[in-house]
């Protein structure tokens, strides 16, 4: 380590890192001629080789489709993927399984949220409300909603730090809003957001709650129940599991009020020429053959995470945090975006080298085998506030070491020297 | 030296030519490299024979992107309407004269979109290289 910013506590257990780094065959590659350092957790997490192993284990010899015939395979394929589901639930604290929703991503979560609850719920002249740091996938499908009819959607402000304006968040609710839809943990600034607090004023306002847990529920113990919310969006490749699936869980109560998402195979009840009823939840929102293998996978993940704790995650997490934010305090000409470095302040740590475009960071760095993410980060009414086009972000996982931050100082000083600054 | 950051691109990114606005422009238009935010705007004037007579971008953008753009519009100067709308990309990349990766193409071609986006008045009907699918890639492991 190269500075002495930092210190770990020394009565608190040591985090295993060499144990959990063993778990990621991709950390053993090298890129450019160095080993990797991936910095990218934020955008897609590395895959843990328990995942890995049993996607590979179901996809050889347990393959079949759910929820079809009697057929011992099927039976297996099935018992497998409604495993998968009630780990989803227990990892969240959902007090029923039911309440686990198999989709895509957390796109597709929350997507899923504003066509179904969304259209049979709001209507012209409602209002949505959301925040200045919300990714684009909490953003564009409550347009679209808006649009369709004919609501309006409100944004609350942050404050300088980067944090949520708590006062003008309150003074928003005041216009009646049906629904408040935020992020748990922003993607580019590393702000996590009050849920509690947001929910207790939500709900005495007369709205409903979603969060997008996109970036929150790799880093952070996640308790749907504690935090008062009424959805929660997840997505399994930012666990350390595969793309292609994530999980959307809702209260039991509203999921049974909604109408379906999309319509085909195993969201019905009964298909007649005169028309179709439609399942319970969960399989009412599961229209179609779902990603079985990637649902073990994410399960897989979310068993490996729980096996090194979720605590010990979130610590870890932290420690890095402040690390890189002590060491890119030294950097001449840098500039960090979001709340300043204090203890609990999460990655990712976005930023921006003064005379460098954030791709040129992005491009030097990766010559180092550094992988950071440049761009808008799919948050281009963070960066309208920001008043930037781009930012570079370094994000951290279960994984992420001192040294790798080191050698993101250490790539970024030759960016200097590139552009001869 | 280093091969992509020489020194005429960097000193095109730090000191553009043609930088800023022509006033009453003829010809105008803004795009983005959605990728990564990036936007250029271009102002052109023509002269009474429908020649480009000055030109201007502005915007934020990388070196390559930025650099790109400025050697571009050094070289408009008496072209036609119809000459812009022709021009081919590998202009831009000898003009360059560096290799560019298929991950930065849209960066050294956003100014050549935004110069033909100019010429027609509306998005340029564009190809974006480095996002094409090779099926082959899928499974090369």
């Amino acid at each position: 380590m190269a500075s002495t910013a930092t210190k770990p506590p020394a009565e608190r257990p040591a985090y295993p890192i060499e144990k959990v780094r063993a778990g990621f065959p991709a950390l053993e590659r090298e890129v450019n001629g160095h080993p990797l350092a991936y910095l990218d957790s934020g955008a897609s997490a590395q895959r843990v080789l328990a995942s890995i192993q049993a996607i590979d284990r179901y996809e050889r010899r347990h393959h079949s489709n759910v929820h079809r015939g009697a057929h011992t395979m099927s039976a297996e394929a099935t018992a497998a993927y409604e495993g998968a589901r009630a780990t989803v639930a227990d990892h969240i604290g959902a007090a029923d399984r039911r309440e686990v929703v198999f989709v895509r991503n957390a796109t597709e979560a929350i997507n899923l949220v504003a066509r179904a609850w969304g259209d049979a719920n709001l209507g012209a002249g409602d209002r949505i409300l959301l925040t200045e740091l919300e990714h684009h996938s909490n953003i564009v499908p409550w347009q679209q909603l808006a649009e369709r009819a004919g609501a309006e959607v409100d944004w609350a402000p942050l404050t300088g730090e980067g944090l949520l304006d708590l006062d003008a968040f309150a003074a928003l609710l005041e216009r009646g809003p049906k629904l408040v839809a935020v992020a748990h943990v922003s993607n580019v600034l590393g702000t996590e957001l009050p849920l509690a607090e947001i929910s207790r004023l939500a709900h005495k306002a007369g709205a409903l709650v979603l969060a997008d847990g996109a970036q929150a529920a790799p880093k952070l113990p996640v308790d749907v129940a504690e935090l008062g919310i009424d959805f929660y969006a997840l997505t399994g490749h930012k666990l350390y599991g595969p793309t292609g699936i994530g999980a959307l869980w809702g209260r039991l109560e509203l999921l049974r009020g909604m109408p379906p998402f999309l319509g085909g195979g195993s969201m019905i009840r009964k298909v007649a020429r005169e028309g179709t009823t439609y399942a319970e939840p969960p399989a009412r929102f599961e229209a179609g053959t779902p990603a079985i293998a990637q649902a073990i996978g994410m399960a897989a993940a979310l068993r490996w995470l729980d096996g090194v704790g979720m605590e010990a995650v979130r610590d870890h997490e932290r420690e890095i945090a402040d690390y890189a934010l002590a060491r890119l305090e030294e950097m001449p000409g840098l500039r960090v975006f979001g709340p300043p470095r204090r203890p609990g302040r999460l990655g990712p740590v976005s930023f921006e080298l003064e005379g460098v475009h954030a791709h040129d960071v992005s491009e030097i760095l990766d010559r180092h085998g550094v992988a950071v993410r440049a761009g808008h980060h799919c948050a281009q009414v963070l960066m309208q506030r920001l008043g930037v086009p781009a930012t570079a972000r370094a994000s951290f996982g279960a994984y992420t070491t001192p040294e790798e931050i080191d050698r993101l100082v250490g790539g970024l000083h030759d960016a200097r020297k590139v552009f001869e600054l | 030296m280093d091969d992509l950051y020489r020194d005429q691109i960097l000193e095109h990114y730090k000191r553009p030519h043609n930088f800023g606005r022509v006033e009453d422009p003829d010809l105008e238009f803004e795009d983005t490299n959605p990728l990564c935010g990036d936007e250029q705007r271009v102002t052109i004037r023509l002269d009474d024979e429908g020649r480009v007579d000055a030109v201007a971008f502005e915007g934020q953008g990388c070196a390559i992107s930025t650099a790109a753009t400025s050697l571009l519009t050094d070289e408009l100067r008496g072209r036609t309407r119809e000459e812009l709308l022709a021009l081919p990309k590998e202009e831009v990349l000898d003009l360059l004269g560096i290799e560019i990766s298929a991950t930065r193409m849209k960066c050294a071609l956003l100014g050549l979109k935004v110069v033909k986006g100019a010429g027609l008045g509306e998005p340029a009907d564009w190809e974006d290289e480095g996002e094409q699918g090779d099926p082959s890639q899928a499974a090369n492991f």
